[in-house]
């Protein structure tokens, strides 16, 4: 789970690491009213779970209460690389000294936290990485043992800070681990960290990525998901345990298990259809599961047919054919559905379909022909609509 | 011969009276496995399927001499079960479970370091070697016997491309799914390593997706350590930049984390790399007849 700019600081601050004072608004008049409180130069920066805001003009900085609203006004409802800005963080301003990098991330194939530091802050780290590797300090973290006060020294020393620089970051890469491990962060990337002309270390932005498997234990981080950034689809799913994506083409897919799902995307597309959206239903998933994600996938309007594959190993093919069943009886869905089932009692759940098949729903031997199918009889309902 | 698991595997199920844990021990069963033990704490002195149960694995193992263990615990409590497993003495631990933290992952990773065991998983649906023991949710009826080895980081798709394998007669030695999470106990390259060890595995189909760059560091073995033919497949070529695509691993974050990137160094590997799981059946049945 992703946080916004304010609520990483928020929560950074909590491990004590140093920010400056800001205010969240949410229109104009709250802007200029932040601004005024925190008084002097002060900078508007809109809020988004996406980077290159600051490219695409969604920064800001401003002297008065008078800026700062007609800030708010131009970057208020602004399209940042198809994510809408609907609030933005007023921030006092701070006279900076130097800019660096410091990020805590989960490095897979180490199955470690990897610590990257670098005094060439300010700047998207990926071309540091490329033109200067050098500039970049990079210590892997025994998770057992946590970060080692001699691996801070080596960091600080490797980078060449001193006096007030060396201190400051050192503190704060203590926090930041902390913080880290506290949250259950998979990342915490600050982008500026920055020394100021008196002497202190500050955060002055934050990217924060929580583990969305680790929010059994973080309630109140759960409830900073914002709803209305998500499709509404994607969000009914996520309350029942499902996983929905959508794209952009007219045939549904509903499938069991990451892998085959995206396999299947991969087959409709070589048999020249285009996904609408997809619903893992997971590992497991009874009647009722099924059932909720035939319901979700076929709720967005642009499908025209659904692609209902399913290969059972903890997913058991009688309840997928009682689900498909039941949600086609509870909500009259009239598109055609295309069925491949197999697996784990697929026999039984076959024999369940052929005793009740609908009209509407088509089954294929493989994944292959029940791709085709369902691309075709999508073709098929959009000539017939008139390409609706 | 197979990998991991075979006619010595003495198996305790962790969390044998749940659900999964129930159902999946009745199929392991079937399949001939030797299920020695199940532990559920506070049930011990029960019995699941004719498999006693105990309240905890060093009980289990003391009084079974289980070797091999295989988790259906639920996430808050899975990567404690991995612990007590390991300190437990089990050689091969299965971990079915999905959704542990990640950070609960890292320091099992550490942990595991120190000891002499196998971990698969988690969010991972086992392994399964055909005709010797079933350490899996894999549906059994789609394997037969064989000398294919299978890897996987997904499990419904590692069903569809056994099947296709069976479907064509090529049976399997061992298909093994390491799970889809960012943190798993063993990679592609321990998997490949042990086959490549097996005489009776004379081809490997390995199954990749989307995020991270496992597949990579793999090709880089197959190239350098392995004279056993392989034929991979990278699921996600049309998986969006930045979405998670159902597993927690399978995120397009980078350049080098998209299918395209992971079947061009396969192939630059000198790896059979296809484009749809039957395609796999029939590179596997081209390296098998060249």
């Amino acid at each position: 789970m992703d946080l916004y700019e304010y609520q990483g600081k928020e929560l950074l601050r909590s491990y004590d690491l140093e920010t400056l004072p800001g205010i969240v608004a949410g229109t104009p008049e709250e802007a200029a009213r932040a601004a005024e409180t925190l008084g002097g130069t002060v900078a508007v920066k809109a809020q988004v779970l996406i980077g290159g805001r600051g490219k695409a003009g969604g920064i800001a900085v401003v002297h008065s209460a008078r800026e700062a609203r007609e800030a708010a006004e131009r970057i208020l409802g602004m399209d940042i690389r198809g994510h809408t800005v609907r609030r933005v963080y007023v921030e006092g301003g701070a006279e900076i000294e130097a800019e660096y990098y410091l990020s805590i991330t989960v490095d897979r194939a180490a199955k470690r936290p990897l610590i990257l530091f670098s005094t060439e802050g300010g700047v998207d780290i990926e071309e540091v990485a490329e033109t200067k590797p050098e500039a970049i300090v990079r210590t892997h973290v025994d998770p057992l043992l946590g970060l080692l006060p001699y691996q801070v020294r080596e960091i600080v020393f490797a980078a060449g800070l001193e006096g007030d620089a060396a201190k400051g970051v050192g503190r704060t890469l203590n926090n930041l681990y902390r913080a880290f491990e506290g949250l259950d962060a998979s990342l915490v990337e600050i982008n500026p960290l920055v020394l100021t002309k008196d002497g202190r270390v500050l955060t002055l932005d934050s990217k924060v990525t929580v583990d969305n498997s680790s929010l059994y234990r973080h309630t109140d981080i759960a409830e900073l998901h914002d709803v209305e950034a998500a499709d509404p689809q994607e969000q009914r799913a996520q309350e029942v345990g499902l996983q929905y994506v959508k794209l952009d083409g007219n045939v549904g897919i509903l499938g069991n298990g990451a892998g085959l799902v995206m396999s299947t995307l991969d087959v409709v597309a070589q048999a020249g259809g285009e996904p609408a959206n997809f619903c893992d239903v997971g590992g497991g998933a009874d009647a009722e599961k099924i059932s909720e994600a035939l319901d979700i996938v076929t709720s967005n309007e642009q499908v025209e047919s659904v692609l209902f594959n399913i290969f059972g190993g903890i997913t058991r093919g009688d309840e997928v054919a009682r689900g498909l069943l039941s949600a086609i009886e509870r909500t009259g869905i009239g598109l055609p559905i295309v069925v491949r089932l197999d697996g784990t009692n697929a026999e039984e759940g076959r024999r369940i379909l052929a005793e009740n098949t609908p009209e509407n729903v088509h089954t294929e031997e493989t994944m292959l022909d029940a791709a085709r199918r369902a691309v075709e009889l999508a073709r098929g309902a959009r000539d017939s609509n008139g390409g609706r | 011969m197979a990998i991991l698991v075979d006619d010595g595997t003495r198996l305790v199920v962790q969390g044998i009276t749940g659900r999964e844990g129930a159902f999946h021990t009745g199929r392991m069963l079937e399949s001939g496995t030797n299920v020695v033990a199940g532990v559920t704490p506070g049930k011990g002195g029960q019995n699941h399927d004719g498999v006693p149960v105990f309240n905890t694995v060093h009980e289990a193992a003391e009084e079974t001499g289980a070797n091999a263990s295989v988790i259906f615990v639920p996430p808050p409590f899975a990567a404690d079960a991995i612990f007590e497993s390991l300190d437990s003495g089990m050689k091969t631990i299965c971990c079915i479970t999905e959704g542990i933290p990640v950070h609960d992952m890292m320091r099992v990773a550490d942990f595991i370091e120190t000891k002499d065991a196998t971990l698969i998983g988690p969010n991972c649906p086992g392994v399964l070697s055909p005709g010797k023991a079933n350490v899996s949710i894999m549906p059994r009826d789609i394997f037969t016997p064989g000398k294919v080895g299978v890897v996987s980081r997904s499990g419904t798709l590692t069903y569809q491309i056994v099947n296709e394998l069976t479907q064509r007669g090529i049976g399997q030695s061992t298909a093994v799914g390491i799970g889809g999470d960012p943190i798993i106990g063993t990679d592609f390259i321990e998997i490949l390593g042990k086959f490549e060890e097996d005489p009776e595995t004379d081809c490997v189909a390995m199954i990749g997706e989307i995020g991270g760059n496992a597949e990579q560091l793999a090709a880089e073995f197959v190239r350098s350590q392995m004279k056993t033919p392989v034929v991979a497949y990278i699921a996600g070529f049309t998986a969006p930049e930045g979405k998670t695509m159902g597993h927690a691993g399978a995120i397009v974050s980078g350049g080098e984390s998209t299918a395209e990137a992971k079947s061009e160094a396969l192939r630059g590997a000198g790896i059979r790399a296809a484009t749809n799981p039957s395609e796999v059946a029939e590179l596997v049945a081209e390296a098998l007849g060249g």
